[in-house]
This record gives structure tokens, C-alpha cells and sequence, in this order.
């Protein structure tokens, strides 16, 4: 673990910087269950709490952001103190993705017309897995812990993998059934909205091990925008 | 009397620049105040028309180390150096090399602004005229030539024949710069150039230093590391009279490999 800075003041900013960015993700996570909660269980009323606090998100965000360039202003930090105030920067725009990512399917759950519908089921285990990764990459960046990091990014093939396998049914249902081609079409939009929080979770873990090692993670898992 | 080696097992990383580039190259430089030793086998590679900066806590040992690239120690008893430092394919600590001559190849500014009592035109055509004779019309040109690349003739011209301790502190220092590169040199050395300057005054040295090194290669100690940030293209990090990290400024102040130039950069020593 490093030194305390000789000016405290830089420890208490980096230290408020770490605040909002573990709260963000606190919030980040529990919009992404709630949003599932209500698609599974078609409770319009808990989608559109989910899509009113999305506003929190945004507002967090531009705090980090006038944070950020202020310790980088009046501190100018060098070194993983730089590395580190970066990466706090990109990660709240990463989860204020996230929380857009939940929002959306809070508004596929408003237009979802029968909660019954089989591949619906396979939604909630994708969803749980992608807030999991999104859960370790803020633990790694809270710990600098390029491990977990790793652990993080790695898992994001087995939300492709399932991501994919829910397409295919759902492509199968509107070939069989026409009568739920809406229902199909907003599940096809949730699953691509869990596919991408997936995604924001392998950034911000890849921002996470940018910070604490100054190099890039190898690419091995690397997510295509 | 014997002194043991401090921080002997402190990892150190050099990423020097290539052997073809370099203008000067210490290797294993130990140096001696008395019995004292100061400096315990550097490595230096001074990259030619590049900004080199030295940079560490008070007492490192970086303004010895400048002071041993033209051999000023030899004005003073007791100091000695050993090991190489190779200029012009020669090793300058060879005693049998004259450090005037030297010394007008590697020309040095110091901390404090130090201009001569005399005319502002004299301060620079005194050290000239130290090295050779030349004629009034050339002696112009030289004053003129040296004052535009030290940036300060537009401030200046009106006024040449007014005494040199009448311009303010950040004048004084660049009218230093001025009569350090009238005699062409090779490099030249500074001392926390910057260090009585204010910040506009600063800005308009930096800007001179970078504009020199079309011509010259220069070497800076500096307490400044935004200084030596923004204008640098090395930085050596030295601790206790050793160099810890070495490396190009690029990269030296977002992802320095030592815990030790780590945790002196991001200000977490001691």
C-alpha cells in the first residue's frame, strides 16, 4: 500500500474522488436490479422509479467531472495520482452508461406486453453475472486490485456466450409465434442492454488496471466497441 | 574514515537514449567532498539538442553531478571525481584536460542570477573577449545574436550601455543565459535556473531553453517537476547520490517504475 501524500489535502480529494465513484456504483448496481426485478416480475411502477433516479447518476457524474479537473488543476497530479484521477473520470462516464443501460430496459419492461413469455426467464442470470462484474470492477478499483481486474474482464465471455444463446431463442419465437413479436423485440433490446453493462464492467476494470500498473491489460479479452 | 553505500539494494531502471545521440556519457561517476562521497557510480546519458533534468530531494546529489559535467569542482580543494565522463570522445576528468577550454564548450548558469557589475552589453562581450579578440562590429553582432536567443533583446536593446543589475530578477537570469551561449557552447548547464523567478518569468526562460536546444543540448537541475515536466525530454531521478531512474520525460512522470521516483514525484517521501 502507498504512502499517505505529505499534502494531506490531495488524500481527502482522492478520497472524496473514491467516495462518489463507490456511490455511483452502488447505485449503478441497484438500478440494474431493480430494472430486472420489474421486468420479471412486470411491476411498471418499480421500471418507472428506475428510470426517475437515473437522474442521480448524471448528477454524480458531473461532480466527478468538476472534482476531477479541479485536483488535476490546482494539484496537478503526476504519476499513478494522474493515472488514478483519469481513470475515476472515465469510470463515472462509464457508469452513468450503466445506468442508461438500466434505464432502457426499465422502459422495454413499460412496453412489455406478456411477462410470461418463456425466454424471459433466461434474462435475470445474464443480468445477475453483468452486475456482478460491474460489483468486482468497482471493488478492484476501490482496492487497486489488478487481479480482480482480470477476474472482471475475463468474465465478460460468459455474458456474450449467454447474451447470444437468448438471441437465438428469441429468434426462434418470432419465427414460430407472431402474436409476442413486440415482447420479443424489447427482450431483444434488454439482452443488448445487459450485453453492453458487461461491457462498461470490462472498461472500467481495464481503466482499474490502467491505474494501478500504468499499462495497458493485455488485450486478450478485449472489447470491441 | 570509511563511508558505507547507502541504498545499495534499491532496484534501479535506465532507459537511456541511443548510444549515437549522446553528447555526454557519465558511467560510474563516484565523486568526493574531502572523504565524504557524494555521488556512488552514476550513469548519465546526456542526449544531444535534448533538455535533460535532474531531479530529487535536497542533498541528492544532482547539483553535484552538474557540477562535475565542466569540472567546476576543480575550483574548489578537497573535491575529487572518479570514474568516466566522456565528451567529444575524450574523458573530461582526465586531469591533464584544460577546464577552461572546457568550460567553453559546457557553459553554466547558476541558482541566483549572477550578472557582472558592469554594462549589460559588457556582461556578455566580457566572457567573449576571456576566449578571443574580436573586432567592435562583431562584438556587436555577437551581443545582439546571444540577447535574441536568450529572448531578451526586445527588453534590452534600447538600453545596452545601463548597467546589468538594474533588470529585473527573471531579465538578470536570461541576460546569464545570453553570456553563457556567446561563446557557442556545446551544452549548458543550469542550476535551478528558475527557482528566484516569478511564474512569468519562468515561462518566458522555459521558452528560451526550449528554443536553444535547436542549437545547444541543455541540462537542468530543477526542484520544479512541472518544470521539469514541461520542458524535458530525459529526466534522471537521483536519491541519496545515486540515480534511481532514468528515463524519457514522456513517460518518467505518468508511469515511473521506482516506488522510490513514485512516491518523490507524487509527493509522498519521507
Amino acid at each position: 500500500m502507498q504512502h499517505d501524500h505529505t499534502l494531506r489535502a490531495f488524500d481527502d480529494d482522492m478520497g472524496q474522488l473514491d467516495a462518489l465513484i463507490a456511490e455511483m456504483g452502488g447505485l449503478a448496481e441497484s438500478q440494474i436490479r431493480e430494472a430486472i426485478e420489474a421486468l420479471q416480475y412486470g411491476n411498471h411502477d418499480l421500471a418507472s422509479e428506475v428510470i426517475a433516479r437515473d437522474k442521480r447518476l448524471d448528477a454524480i457524474e458531473a461532480e466527478v467531472e468538476r472534482l476531477a479537473i479541479q485536483l488535476i488543476a490546482l494539484r496537478a497530479p503526476v504519476a499513478s495520482d494522474l493515472r488514478r484521477v483519469v481513470a475515476a473520470f472515465k469510470i463515472s462516464g462509464m457508469l452513468e452508461r450503466v445506468g442508461d443501460h438500466a434505464k432502457n430496459i426499465a422502459r422495454s419492461t413499460l412496453k412489455i406486453q406478456d411477462f410470461r413469455f418463456g425466454p424471459l426467464a433466461q434474462v435475470p442470470a445474464i443480468a445477475e453475472i453483468a452486475e456482478g462484474m460491474i460489483h468486482s470492477a468497482l471493488d478492484a478499483y476501490a482496492a487497486q486490485n489488478v487481479g480482480l481486474a482480470e477476474h472482471v474482464v475475463a468474465r465478460d465471455d460468459q455474458v456474450d456466450a449467454l447474451y447470444r444463446e437468448l438471441i437465438r431463442n428469441l429468434i426462434d419465437h418470432l419465427h414460430e409465434q407472431a402474436a409476442n413479436v413486440i415482447t420479443a423485440t424489447e427482450l431483444l433490446l434488454v439482452a443488448r442492454n445487459i450485453e453492453r453493462i458487461g461491457d462498461n464492467a470490462t472498461n472500467v476494470a481495464e481503466a482499474v488496471y490502467y491505474a494501478a500498473t500504468g499499462t495497458v491489460m493485455p488485450d486478450r479479452h478485449k472489447v470491441v466497441e | 574514515m570509511t563511508f558505507e553505500e547507502p541504498n545499495r539494494d534499491i532496484p534501479t531502471v535506465m532507459i537511456p537514449p541511443p548510444q549515437g545521440d549522446r553528447v555526454i556519457d557519465v558511467h560510474n561517476l563516484d565523486f568526493f567532498y574531502g572523504k565524504n562521497q557524494a555521488l556512488w557510480g552514476i550513469d548519465l546519458p546526456v542526449a544531444r539538442n535534448k533538455v535533460t533534468a535532474l531531479i530529487g530531494p535536497s542533498g541528492c546529489g544532482k547539483s553535484t553531478l552538474l557540477r562535475t559535467l565542466n569540472r567546476i569542482y576543480d575550483l574548489y580543494p578537497g573535491q575529487t571525481a572518479s570514474g568516466e565522463i566522456m565528451f567529444d570522445g575524450e574523458n573530461i576528468l582526465d586531469q591533464a584536460k584544460n577546464s577552461e577550454q572546457l568550460r567553453a564548450r559546457i557553459g553554466m548558469v547558476f541558482q541566483r542570477p549572477t550578472p557582472f557589475p558592469m554594462s549589460i552589453y559588457d556582461n556578455i562581450a566580457f566572457g567573449v573577449r576571456l576566449h578571443r579578440s574580436v573586432a567592435r562590429a562583431e562584438m556587436d553582432e555577437i551581443v545582439e545574436r546571444s540577447l535574441v536567443r536568450a529572448a531578451l533583446w526586445d527588453e534590452v536593446k534600447d538600453k545596452l550601455a545601463t548597467s546589468g543589475l538594474g533588470l529585473s530578477g527573471g531579465q538578470q537570469q536570461r541576460l546569464c543565459v545570453a553570456r553563457g551561449i556567446a561563446i557557442n557552447p556545446d551544452v549548458l548547464l543550469l542550476d535551478e535556473p528558475a527557482s528566484a523567478l516569478d511564474p512569468l518569468s519562468t515561462a518566458k526562460l522555459e521558452s528560451t531553453l526550449m528554443e536553444l536546444k535547436d542549437s545547444l543540448t541543455i541540462v537542468i537541475v530543477t526542484h520544479n517537476l512541472q518544470q521539469a515536466a514541461r520542458i524535458s525530454d530525459y529526466t534522471g531521478f537521483m536519491l541519496l547520490g545515486k540515480m534511481i531512474e532514468f528515463r524519457p520525460s514522456s513517460d518518467a512522470f505518468v508511469s515511473p517504475e521506482t516506488k522510490q521516483m513514485q512516491d518523490y514525484i507524487t509527493g509522498r517521501f519521507g
